[in-house]
């Protein structure tokens, strides 16, 4: 088999995964490149370009302010993305932590931990996110932080159940037996065996957070005017909605291509991971 | 269960106390000449002097009497009073939603595991992933260009039309139901994605269960087996993960309710975090959070109910 054949059969083997893989790639690039992809500046004011609909000049139309959408909307990808990607981060950080110790560390623990992790679930974390918004001042690091803070509670739990199910298993039971401290068994032994759930994990979160993160921007309590963001430009669209759908059109479709994307990438590598669990949600 | 409860107020007791500035100190922005001896005054009519459990406890033993306080808004008016006047709304607009999501769902995830791998299966998979991705605000948004701004066939925001009150008793439910429909409709859509596709994987994987293959073998008709024998076993998780959505509908209130203009607890939420009034933010909390647990145990219950493996106490 030539490697193209090969290619193309993993294509058809694999369909979300590189589907996945095809946009994530590309609103990545999108996002890392856009002060050379944005044929305007994203916070030039132009009083005579007002509200204008998409065309040559303005592919996705002009704001309140004349501010291109387009470059706008570039700008807003970087944002999404580095919020999905350090709110995951947090959360998969804490998760982890707790999953470890809850899974590894004995009773007491376990049941203390997952205690607490089903008390933080009863919350709705839309409510825990904007009350803490509200204590603090809505920022881009304040809301990563929220975010990373309300969402670990999946990955604790799953983190929990792979540990609970490998700390049985002849290899970890070989390695306590000849001493090596819990700490380097879990770095070493038990950590690489979960990451595939993990990573997919970590991955879907990035698509949740990318909706939570445009949820807030859009009420106002997410990224600040003037800095450009998904959400902030739909608040504007739903101002506008009577004379101007451009706005309320464009940055939703990049939302929704992006969480597709990564929920695509995240449950094609779950199949990759493991077959046997395909088709299930 | 109780437990859980007492967790909930110890975490919400816990952020409000964690969070920068008290009442006292609100104040101070307010005046900025008051003077250390008012600001003692203060602390210790709002009780913030005691040692931190023995707050704790009495705002316990206020809260049992569903007493949360007075908002911090200008008219000052108990929480409770607040939230219940707002709450019927939101409750009405998700039980609606639930509702509509299992009407719809559940026929769709039949329909894609007893037809698996058909043209009608890929569609609904496409379109369950579009409805996981898709941000419900933004759905809203569409909506109401298309069914409320260009065809003008909906209300696009609030949940009277002007002059409702000379409205006759059928005139006003007609109007009541034109106002919510884009509103439930866009509270559903991601349960919808979520639900259809768990039922179809529930159904699959109860098609191919032991007891199913024996039926198929003693004869009994594919149309009893599919909408008999495995339907009644893939519903009951179904049970389980509609008490694990209220989270994310009462969370999905706050964005609905803004959007289309509904009064509900939502937008009082929302209104709530922008005016930094901490006494309904954390009464809403706190209610949020128990209504979910109250769903849970609803759903506890219900499976019980409906699974005899369960009732009876055997192992599952």
């Amino acid at each position: 088999m030539t490697r193209s054949q090969a290619a193309l059969a993993f294509c058809r083997r694999h369909p979300m995964l590189v589907a996945g893989g095809i946009i994530v790639g590309t609103v990545s690039l999108l996002a890392l490149l856009a002060p050379w992809l944005a044929p305007y500046d994203p916070t030039d004011i132009n009083v005579k370009a007002i509200l204008l609909p998409p065309s040559w000049q303005h592919w996705c139309g002009t704001d309140t302010l004349g501010r291109d959408v387009f470059s706008r909307m570039l700008y807003g990808a970087r944002v999404s993305l580095a919020v999905g990607f350090v709110a995951v981060g947090i959360a998969m950080l804490i998760g982890i932590l707790l999953g470890a110790v809850a899974g590894y560390g004995g009773k007491l623990a376990d049941s203390l931990i997952m205690r607490w992790t089903d008390m933080v679930l009863c919350f709705p974390t839309f409510f825990l996110i904007l009350a803490v918004i509200a204590f603090l001042k809505p920022s881009i690091w304040n809301i990563m932080i929220v975010i990373g803070l309300t969402s670990w509670m999946g990955v604790a739990r799953l983190v929990r159940a792979e540990f609970l199910s490998l700390r049985q298993r002849e290899f970890v039971l070989a390695a306590r037996a000849t001493g090596i401290p819990a700490v380097r068994i879990i770095g070493r032994h038990l950590l690489p065996n979960a990451m595939g759930p993990i990573l997919v994990s970590a991955i879907l979160g990035v698509a949740g957070a990318v909706l939570v993160e445009s949820g807030l921007s859009f009420l106002g309590l997410g990224v600040q005017p003037p800095n450009p963001s998904w959400g902030n430009i739909l608040t504007e669209g739903k101002d506008n909605i009577q004379i101007a759908w451009w706005l309320s059109l464009y940055p939703g479709l990049a939302i929704l291509v992006t969480v597709l994307g990564y929920n695509l990438l995240g449950e094609g590598l779950r199949d990759y991971f493991d077959p046997k669990m395909s088709g299930r949600p | 269960m109780i437990p859980l409860l007492f967790g909930i107020t110890i975490i919400s007791f816990a952020m409000m106390h964690l969070a920068p500035g008290e009442p006292s100190v609100v104040g101070q922005e307010l005046n900025p000449r008051i003077s250390a001896h008012d600001i003692e005054r203060l602390r210790s009519y709002y009780g913030l002097d005691k040692p931190l459990s023995v707050q704790y406890w009495r705002w316990l033993k206020r809260l049992v009497h569903l007493d949360f306080g007075n908002s911090f808004s200008a008219d000052s008016r108990p929480v409770i009073d607040k939230i219940a006047e707002r709450l019927p709304v939101t409750l009405w607009i998700n039980v609606l939603a639930i509702l509509l999501i299992l009407a719809v769902a559940i026929p769709i995830g039949v329909a894609s595991a007893v037809h698996q791998d058909s043209w009608g299966d890929r569609i609904m998979t496409v379109l369950v992933f579009v409805g996981f991705a898709i941000p419900s605000f933004w759905l809203g948004l569409m909506l109401m260009i298309g069914l409320g701004v260009n065809l003008n066939w909906l209300p696009i925001s609030g949940i009277h039309s002007y002059g409702w009150q000379h409205m006759d008793f059928w005139e006003r439910q007609r109007d009541l139901v034109r106002h919510l429909t884009m509103p439930v409709l866009v509270s559903a859509i991601a349960g919808l994605a979520g639900m259809s596709r768990f039922m179809r994987s529930g159904m699959l994987e109860v098609i191919r269960a032991d007891f199913i293959t024996t039926a198929r073998a003693m004869g009994v008709p594919e149309t009893r087996i599919r909408y008999r024998l495995a339907l009644k076993n893939a519903l009951l998780p179904i049970i389980t993960l509609l008490g694990l959505s209220i989270p994310g509908l009462i969370g999905g209130s706050v964005i609905i309710e803004q959007l289309f203009s509904v009064p509900g607890m939502g937008q009082l939420f929302y209104q709530a975090v922008l005016s930094r009034d901490y006494p309904l933010i954390m009464g809403i909390t706190v209610i949020g959070a128990v209504l979910t647990l109250l769903g849970n145990l609803l759903a506890d219950v219900a499976y019980a109910w409906a699974d005899p493996r369960i009732r009876h106490g055997g192992k599952g």
